[in-house]
């Protein structure tokens, strides 16, 4: 599904050129569980951008699905987050005004979908992740978990192709963690597509695939075994 | 994306922040209101004097004596009568010979004018007297509510006879009828013939009702003797037969004068002519002039608080650039953005509008109820300032969307 080529990201920094990615080549097929670590600098947040559609590499190629995500332009771009990608943050990024249940229906309102239609989908989306009973709780009256658990749902919207998350645990106690964890396993077993940046290795542990970056390169491919 | 989404969008976040919002649109709701305020305040002014104006007589052409001053004479001058009239250069015989030489004339009015203390049975009331020929009440489209006016003989033998206003009826003798009552006028007795039937105030408050007419040979001798030597009088009255020859007639007047006062060509007359119709659009002009002004410092409160939504605006970007990064991550595009912003500060712009508009209407009414001033709201009062105040909101609302939609969601969503 990813075919990325001697992908590089350089940034200015000062009078100093600095690689955040140095020519990665990777693939990832549709279905797999992987996790990117790596130490913090060493180019894993910027690979996810990239593949998120947040960002456009400096240089080399990146294919989704055979299309030329590198070309895009920003509305293709916009595009092809809101259909193919589910993000998932450290920090939740809920909409603090909105209810949990209007949190979940945003994406699929940028999609263009009637409102019976996105609050009938949001609903059994929020039930899914175990919030069926508070759906019209505000953020700031959801714990962390149930935030990130709404923050899943509201990922899962458009039914995307890849589910990108960015230290999803980062904010959250042990036993949360775990639960969140197992969601994306959960769903991960159910065909969806899950890459996970992380350095926890706890969390990269769950994974059956991990990548490792140093210094804005792939350092280390290592599979599970299939089981 | 449905537009009306992003209008959704837009209203919650207002409605998210009602003080903020509320003191974000004050600046257009003053700006707006002031603007209707004004405007009603104008109009109502120069539908006034118009009235008021159409009210002196219809086709009628002043004629004062005196030369005509550079600049500010023209319409002003003929407008506040008798300030005109310091010059003694017309007569009678002027009069009578316009009457006789300038064709299409209806009525020629020779007045002198005085203020005089009238004393009747016991009361005594300070008005206004003018001399006249019975020509005037055609000249000044005046009617008798009951009695007759003096004739031209009465008028020349100088009979002692007057036709009163309304007021100076009610005045001097309450609800009795004044016809055949005496009234001593400094010293001389006069009858009282008519009284005139009631044309109410004038837009700059004068009564006109308060008035008395007298023969004008008698008034001049008796009343304002000091003021109008010999057969002087202060104005003439010439009013044309149309609308259409009223400027032949203005012409042919003057030219009249011109040979009787024997004036050589190139030099400058010793009276001036001003005729409804100019002095009509002098003091419209000065009227819109003075409501264009108004307006104007109107609008730069309008102005000012477009700067003011812009503000509040580009802090709302700042305070939500988070949001706006999330936005662009589940698939909003730049556009979306930027017209999700941009109906944001329209909104408040425009309902700032409304609540101007609904508060200048009202302001303008209450001040026609209370005050004496004269108010007319224009009828485009609410389509100009509600599409004014969506303009504002445009305008000023551009700079802090367009920074809105150039963020990169990256930094946007890193940001605390």
């Amino acid at each position: 599904m990813i075919e990325i080529t001697d992908l590089r990201k350089l940034y200015v920094m000062g009078e100093e050129e600095v690689a955040a990615l140095a020519g990665v080549t990777l693939s990832i097929g549709r279905g797999e569980n992987v996790a990117v670590i790596g130490p913090s600098g060493s180019g894993k947040s910027s690979l996810m951008n990239i593949l998120g559609g947040l960002d456009r590499p400096s240089s080399g190629a990146y294919r989704f699905d055979g299309e030329d995500v590198g070309g895009f332009t920003d509305d293709e771009l916009a595009a092809f987050r809101r259909q193919r990608i589910g993000f998932v943050f450290q920090s939740f990024q809920l909409l603090p005004r909105l209810t949990a249940l209007q949190n979940v229906e945003l994406p699929m309102i940028y999609a263009g979908l009637p409102p019976r239609d996105r609050r009938d989908r949001a609903a059994a989306l929020l039930d899914r992740v175990g919030l069926g009973t508070r759906m019209g709780h505000k953020p700031t009256q959801l714990s962390g978990g149930q935030q990130q658990r709404v923050a899943i749902a509201r990922s899962l919207a458009n039914s995307p192709d890849l589910l990108l998350a960015d230290e999803p645990t980062g904010a959250l106690d042990t036993h949360t963690g775990q639960e969140v964890l197992a969601l994306f396993r959960q769903l991960n077993s159910e065909g969806l597509t899950l890459i996970i940046v992380t350095h926890d290795l706890d969390v990269a542990a769950a994974a059956r695939r991990r990548i490792s970056f140093r210094d804005g390169l792939v350092v280390e491919d290592e599979r599970e075994a299939a089981a | 994306m449905r537009p009306i989404e992003l209008l959704r969008f837009a209203t919650g976040a207002i409605i998210a922040h009602p003080m903020r919002s509320a003191l974000t649109s004050l600046g257009v709701v003053i700006g707006v209101a002031a603007v209707v305020m004004m405007t009603s305040i104008g109009l109502g002014a120069q539908q006034r004097v118009t009235s008021t104006i159409a009210g002196l007589g219809s086709n009628l052409i002043i004629v004062s004596p005196g030369a005509s001053r550079a600049g500010g004479g023209g319409g002003g001058g003929g407008f506040v009568m008798g300030a005109a009239g310091s010059g003694q250069t017309l007569t009678d015989s002027d009069a009578e010979t316009i009457a006789k030489q300038v064709e299409g004339v209806v009525a020629v009015a020779p007045v002198v004018r005085g203020q005089v203390q009238l004393i009747a049975d016991g009361a005594n009331w300070n008005t206004r007297i003018e001399g006249v020929t019975p020509d005037y009440l055609v000249a000044r489209d005046l009617t008798l509510a009951s009695g007759r006016m003096f004739d031209e003989r009465e008028a020349r033998q100088g009979k002692k006879a007057i036709v009163i206003g309304q007021t100076v009826a009610t005045e001097l003798w309450g609800d009795l009828d004044p016809i055949g009552r005496r009234v001593r006028v400094r010293g001389v007795p006069f009858e009282v013939i008519g009284v005139l039937a009631s044309k109410g105030q004038s837009s700059f408050g004068q009564d006109q009702d308060d008035v008395v007419l007298g023969p004008l040979g008698a008034v001049r001798s008796r009343i304002v003797g000091r003021r109008a030597r010999g057969t002087t009088v202060q104005t003439i009255y010439v009013k044309a037969a149309d609308a259409d020859s009223l400027d032949r007639v203005q012409e042919d007047t003057t030219n009249l004068l011109r040979d009787l006062h024997r004036i050589r060509p190139g030099d400058s007359d010793d009276f001036q002519t001003q005729n409804m119709a100019s002095i009509l659009q002098a003091s419209q002009a000065a009227v819109a002039t003075f409501t264009i002004l108004l307006a104007a410092v109107a609008a730069v409160s309008l102005l000012v608080g477009g700067v003011g939504i812009m503000n509040i605006m580009l802090v709302a970007v700042t305070e939500r650039t988070r949001e706006i990064g999330l936005r662009m991550a589940v698939g909003a595009k730049r556009t979306d953005i930027l017209i999700q912003f941009a109906l944001e500060s329209i909104t408040l712009s425009l309902a700032g509008g409304l609540i101007g508009l609904t508060i200048g209407v009202l302001g303008a009414v209450a001040i026609a109820k209370l005050g004496s001033w004269p108010v007319a709201i224009p009828a485009w009062a609410g389509p100009v300032s509600l599409g004014f105040s969506s303009l504002v909101g445009l305008v000023f609302g551009a700079y802090p969307s367009w920074r809105a939609a150039r963020l990169d969601p990256i930094e946007a969503l890193r940001r605390e």
